[in-house]
């Protein structure tokens, strides 16, 4: 089995500044990205799970321990290949969706023809035929989340990094927006982690679920759901599928527990 | 026209109506107010008159200067204070009380170093327009999503490359405050330094009518840097609007 992306080791310590003392958020732990699986990391809030997409994506060095992609180490530098979808809203209301999109091709330089390509099968893939010439403004933030994914997607990274990118929406539209999801992971055949907070998403979208403690992050177990590739979120449906939710649940009560502990500390 | 607009035109008309009727009726003496139209009028015989070409020349070239150098130095300004954070904390409680300082009361020291003539005056309204530009600059750079910053760096761009397809456009909005600002302080610099000491230019114009009781070329004067004014201002607000259609607002 290839391996897309491996952390060993790796910790990620905040510096003490100005009246804060120093923050260990993440690790010591060490993980896999099999090539093609999608993975999902959830845990309680704070526990380390952003700042764990940070450290593999090359957005923030890691304080100790490695991080590679693909064999090559990666530190402080997002590597080719890497695209990356984050929580808040990305998009860049100085542009119309289609120019949104074709953005990083834009900047590497690409030729015309296949920018319009690429970004036409992005545009087409994520459902924003009929508002190509729109702005953000115009849009609702499920839209602006499909127009950042497919601003990502046109870069055909072969690993992608999605930081709880539904966070905001409605559960209709989180539904819908998560069998997008696992379409694209299955056309592009690319390795997907998404850091989620719900439960239920992340066994609905999920090969593999890292479960993560309370601050410091580690991982206190990983659940194979042996789901088929071919899924949707009818899969919740499933006599076994609520067994599964159950289980992550029983792993995470307590450092869910742990975890408002410190945030009721943190607040006095 | 909108509603809103519809009603601001009634209240104009009703407005310059009512002051002409009364002036013209002699309920307002012509020593304190002339009638509009009469002000219109002056003005026209004014700049048909060609007397006061040379002021006006002087006057707007002096702005358009003040308003170049704000402009550019404080937006230069305020990105070498964003990038050198001690140099800003240095410098944060000057600007910040700034516009608490009564600028015009330097304009004699301005020509004791600088000497009569317009270079006082341009760094009079320099000074006067920069720092508004220099605090928007500050604050658009401030104000930047983090979110951008990251995705220019998922996007791997170049430092420049992010500066110019990320910070600048995102900062945008808040750099044209500043430049609004900028173009409004200007004016005021430059026509409010020439009433005081300048020996020509619009404000000296006024100043000088003013003292000599001609009502005439005073408000026929006023009226002229109004016009002046309300047309930059229409063109900087047109811009403005364009720039908001491309962000589809």
């Amino acid at each position: 089995m290839t391996v897309v992306a491996r952390l060993t080791d790796v910790s990620r310590i905040y510096p003490p500044r100005a009246g804060h003392a120093a923050v260990h958020a993440l690790g010591p732990l060490s993980m896999e990205l099999r090539a093609g699986e999608f993975f999902s990391v959830v845990g309680p809030s704070g526990c380390g799970k952003s700042t764990l997409l940070d450290v593999l994506s090359g957005l923030a060095p890691p304080s100790q321990g490695t991080v590679e992609f693909e064999g090559k180490p990666v530190a402080g530098v997002v590597p080719e290949g890497v695209g990356v979808v984050f929580q808040e809203d990305a998009s860049f209301p100085w542009l119309p969706v289609e120019d949104n999109v074709a953005f990083g091709l834009r900047r590497q330089g690409m030729d015309a023809a296949e920018i319009k390509r690429r970004a036409d099968f992005a545009i087409g893939f994520m459902g924003l035929n009929d508002f190509r010439r729109a702005y953000p403004s115009q849009l609702s933030g499920g839209m602006r989340q499909r127009v950042c994914i497919a601003r990502t997607l046109v870069l055909q990274p072969r690993l992608i990094l999605l930081d709880e990118p539904f966070g905001a929406l409605d559960q209709q539209t989180r539904l819908l927006m998560g069998d997008e999801l696992l379409r694209l992971w299955r056309e592009t055949s690319a390795t997907v982690m998404l850091i989620t907070h719900a439960l239920d998403e992340a066994n609905l979208l999920s090969d593999r679920i890292g479960v993560m403690s309370a601050r410091p992050g580690r991982f206190i177990d990983v659940v194979e759901t042996g789901w088929p590739r071919d899924r949707d979120s009818r899969l919740a449906e499933r006599p076994d599928f609520g067994a599964v939710t159950s289980k992550l649940w029983s792993l995470l009560r307590t450092e869910s527990m742990r975890a408002l502990g410190q945030g009721a500390v943190a607040a006095q | 026209m909108s509603k809103a607009g519809l009603i601001r035109l009634v209240v104009l008309v009703a407005f310059f109506g009512a002051v002409e009727a009364l002036c013209r009726t002699g309920v307002i003496s012509p020593k304190l107010v002339i009638a509009p139209t009469a002000m219109v009028e002056a003005m026209v015989n004014m700049l048909a008159s060609g007397e006061m070409n040379d002021d006006i020349r002087q006057t707007l070239s002096s702005v358009g200067i003040a308003m170049g150098l704000s402009i550019v130095g404080g937006f230069a300004l305020g990105c070498v204070l964003y990038w050198a954070p001690p140099l800003r904390r240095t410098f944060d409680p000057f600007l910040a009380a700034y516009y608490s300082l009564p600028h015009f009361a330097f304009y004699p020291l301005l020509i004791v170093i600088f000497g009569l003539g317009s270079l006082p005056l341009i760094v009079l309204a320099t000074l006067f327009a920069m720092v508004a530009m220099i605090l928007a600059t500050l604050t658009g750079l401030d104000r930047i999503p983090r979110v951008l910053i990251k995705t220019a760096r998922m996007q791997r761009l170049s430092l420049l490359a992010e500066i110019w397809h990320i910070r600048l456009p995102a900062a945008a909005p808040h750099l044209f405050s500043g430049l609004k600002l900028a173009v409004t302080y200007s004016f005021i610099g430059v026509i409010a330094g020439e009433f005081i000491v300048s020996t020509s230019g619009l404000g000296h114009q006024i100043a000088f009518a003013y003292d000599n009781f001609d009502n005439r070329t005073m408000y026929g004067l006023i009226l002229f840097v109004l016009c002046i004014a309300i047309v930059f201002n229409l063109l900087v607000f047109a811009y403005e609007r364009r720039l908001a259609r491309q962000r589809g607002l």
